[in-house]
């Protein structure tokens, strides 16, 4: 074991470091990368995963300092530990690229989803189709006498679970936002 | 200290306060007012080119020979699509240079108009960074950023984007701030780190330093720490071909090149070596051979100013971020407060044992009486040429390979080679670019056939500005190094790597009102190298050398360092079919 420390939020040194060998295990991360907000930084990040063969499972982008110039850029990926290693490190070298944050190694984090589901039915599955939104906290933000449109917010996990319970009550159309993940505590 | 000018204006004023004495490049439509405004003064001098990837490779050279920023400058479209090799060549070795492009007017961008490309997008992926310019009042921040992030942490190839509307119009002038910009890389490497890399290098019986372009890159006190540190422990000292010249081929402890095509001692020193200290390089596939044989029994440390290049082939024990200077400060530092112990009787017979592997003579070859071979030919130039103020730049293929093994390099930045790109066509116009830098050193072009003809019209710029520029081109009318694979690999069917119909390289020096020579007997070569070198203006040198002979050493495809190739009679069946698919 050598002597390498790291802080959290630190994407100098490496990880990968802290484990015996290469692993085949594929994992799954949420990472958090905060950017400068100018023209081409998502094709940028985009154009890295594309052009190494990394995975995107997901991924959202917005402003998050408007003064500030930032864009807080949140992807999930998955990968063996050195491949999520030189995911991280990549990204650190792009210049617009301010700070990277594996939320999945660096503590606690929340993450949170929203979805709009299209359900279209009438009777029986319709009434279900309400119940099973109230169970899992729906809510309703269109309605015609033949569809409803829920908006659901929580985990990816929580998300696929709603959808596949709708999915025999007359699912149409689902629309994801991807992940937003924070770190837990006053940090 | 602010001032009102046009956008073409403060491009040539930015390049003026960041030091540029010379601009290589192309003119056209989109980036008339620049041309404009470069004719109008004399601080900077512009070199005209023949190609636009000519202009970048000439850029890099004058970057690689003098450890400052080289620059270019083309038009829209095509201009910039030209440069896209160059500047892929550049990220690959890590050289700063900086690509200034034209553009269509903004309010054009998007429509498709005369010469427009997406030039930001096409060059996103081959840069380490670029911008477009939408706004005069923001061009003199950006040309200011764009030689900061081009210089600064891991160099790198940069591309300034500026439509020909921001060329025209009135914006204002800010000269260079220090540490405007956030992008401020760490240059310190960890102490703790660093320590026990010390603690390790004290104990060592069998270390190897393996070193790599980024001690050239981070500049001459780099490598006079390297030096000290190498002499100070007598340990034997290798380098990728990157990195030659950062320790000198006469030092005592040099064991000459690592790799595909390196000496048999210093891939075996790599291949038993118990610590193994890699100082600015970053295990590329030509040095390590196979990755589960690779240095097998051998503790790693890793110094890179990169941090993505840790872990990123192979798994290293020691990982230091941090500039080689910066990081060889603090090793011999620690080092020396603790004594300067190395485990000497271990050390003593690791030599001799080293001295064993380099009487095996891994580069002799046998020079028969009739036909030049190429290994010969670099010999005399190395024999005849040491003594000159001298700077080597090559193509790519076998040449360059024995280049690296015969010619030897006492300094840093005397030596420009496309290594990871391995791009035919970057050593002729490097070599002008190095010219320009140096107009007073003898500069020669390693080089050979096909790969010269890759960029030819440069002679047209050599003769323009009269830069006595040496073309030694080992004419063995093949693709070297693609009949040498066909031969091993595919049955010796040499498919399309030989030179049909090659022009007469005497008359077409002549043409362009250059000095050609031809040589073919090994009795006429000491004379006509000394002619070429007493020639005050371009030569294109025609060396006839053997047709079929292989570098060897190898490191075949599939294998391991200790699995080399020394000459014809190992390559029976030495690549197999898991080696094949393999570049």
């Amino acid at each position: 074991m050598s002597a390498l420390h790291i802080k959290k939020g630190s994407t100098r040194h490496s990880a990968y470091n802290l484990r015996p060998t290469f692993s085949d295990v594929q994992e799954r991360h949420t990472i958090a990368v905060l950017v400068e907000n100018e023209p081409g930084v998502l094709a940028r990040v985009i154009g890295l995963f594309a052009g190494r063969g990394y995975n995107i499972e997901s991924l959202t982008v917005a402003e998050v300092d408007h003064t500030g110039h930032l864009s807080r850029i949140t992807v999930v990926t998955t990968g063996t530990p050195q491949v999520i290693e030189q995911i991280k490190a990549q990204l650190g070298r792009i210049v617009p690229v301010h700070a990277v944050h594996d939320l999945t190694v660096e503590g606690a984090a929340v993450e949170r989803e929203l979805a709009l589901f299209k359900v279209a039915g009438t009777g029986d599955k319709r009434v279900e189709a309400l119940r099973l939104a109230d169970i899992f906290r729906a809510n309703a933000v269109d309605s015609t006498l033949e569809s409803f449109v829920f908006e659901l917010t929580g985990t990816p996990g929580k998300i696929d679970a709603f959808a596949d319970l709708m999915r025999p009550l007359g699912l149409v159309e689902v629309a994801r936002t991807g992940v937003a993940a924070l770190s837990r505590g006053s940090e | 200290m602010t001032r009102e000018m046009t956008g073409a204006r403060m491009v040539i004023q930015a390049l003026k306060d960041q030091g540029v004495d010379t601009v290589f490049g192309y003119p056209g439509g989109a980036v008339l007012p620049i041309y404009d405004e470069i004719f109008q003064q004399n601080d900077i001098q512009h070199i005209l080119v023949r190609h636009e990837q000519g202009a970048v490779h000439a850029a890099e050279g004058y970057a690689r020979s003098t450890g400052k920023p080289g620059v270019a400058l083309v038009t829209s479209g095509p201009g910039a699509t030209n440069a896209v090799t160059g500047l892929t060549d550049a990220l690959l070795d890590s050289i700063p240079i900086i690509v200034l492009t034209g553009q269509v007017p903004s309010f054009m961008i998007g429509s498709d108009a005369f010469q427009e490309a997406d030039t930001v997008g096409i060059t996103r992926p081959c840069t380490k960074h670029n911008w477009l310019v939408k706004d005069t009042d923001n061009l003199a921040g950006v040309m200011h950023e764009a030689f900061h992030v081009a210089t600064s942490g891991r160099p790198g190839p940069v591309l300034v984007d500026i439509p020909k509307d921001v060329q025209f119009a009135t914006g204002t002038y800010s000269a260079p701030k220090p540490s405007a910009s956030h992008y401020q890389p760490p240059v310190k490497g960890d102490l703790e780190s660093i320590t026990e890399l010390v603690a390790a290098l004290e104990k060592a019986e069998r270390p190897v330093f393996y070193t790599g372009g980024g001690v050239i890159n981070s500049g001459p006190a780099a490598g006079q720490l390297l030096r000290e540190l190498v002499e100070g422990t007598g340990f034997p000292i290798t380098s990728t071909l990157m990195g030659l010249g950062a320790y000198p081929a006469s030092g005592k402890h040099w064991l000459g090149m690592l790799g595909m095509h390196g000496l048999y001692e210093a891939n075996m020193a790599m291949h038993g070596c118990d610590l193994m200290i890699n100082i600015g390089a970053r295990f590329d596939d030509r040095i390590t051979g196979v990755l589960n044989s690779f240095s097998p029994g051998s503790t790693k440390a890793h110094i890179d100013i990169d941090p993505s290049s840790i872990n990123k082939v192979v798994r290293v024990d020691i990982p230091i971020v941090g500039d080689v200077g910066h990081v060889l400060e603090d090793i011999l530092k620690i080092w020396k407060s603790r004594g300067r112990k190395t485990n000497t009787e271990a050390v003593v017979s690791w030599n001799r044992q080293i001295d064993e592997w380099r009487k095996v003579d891994c580069l002799k070859f046998d020079q028969g009486k009739k036909i030049i071979k190429p290994q010969y030919a670099l010999q005399r130039l190395e024999a005849l040429t040491k003594k000159y103020d001298r700077y080597i730049t090559t193509e790519v293929g076998q040449h360059q390979m024995w280049a690296a093994q015969f010619l030897g390099f006492e300094d840093p930045n005397r030596w420009m080679t496309s290594g990871g790109l391995g791009t035919m066509g970057y050593g002729f116009p490097a070599s002008i670019g190095v010219q320009m830098a140096h107009p007073d050193s003898l500069v020669i072009n390693v080089a050979g056939e096909a790969s010269w003809l890759m960029n030819m019209q440069e002679m047209g710029t050599a003769t323009q500005y009269k830069l006595p520029v040496k073309q030694f081109i080992l004419n063995n009318e093949r693709l070297g190094m693609v009949r040498q694979w066909q031969e091993l690999l595919h049955g010796s069917r040499y498919s399309q790597s030989w030179s049909e119909s090659l022009p007469d390289f005497v008359k077409l020096a002549e043409a362009f009102g250059a000095k050609g020579i031809l040589c073919s007997d090994p009795a006429d070569l000491d004379d006509a190298i000394m002619e070429m070198i007493q020639h005050d203006g371009p030569v294109i040198f025609d060396c006839l050398v053997e047709k079929h002979e292989n570098c060897f050493p190898m490191i075949p495809s599939g294998k391991a360092h200790n699995e080399m190739l020394l000459g014809e009679a190992d390559t029976a069946g030495a690549i197999q079919a898991g080696g094949a698919v393999l570049v």
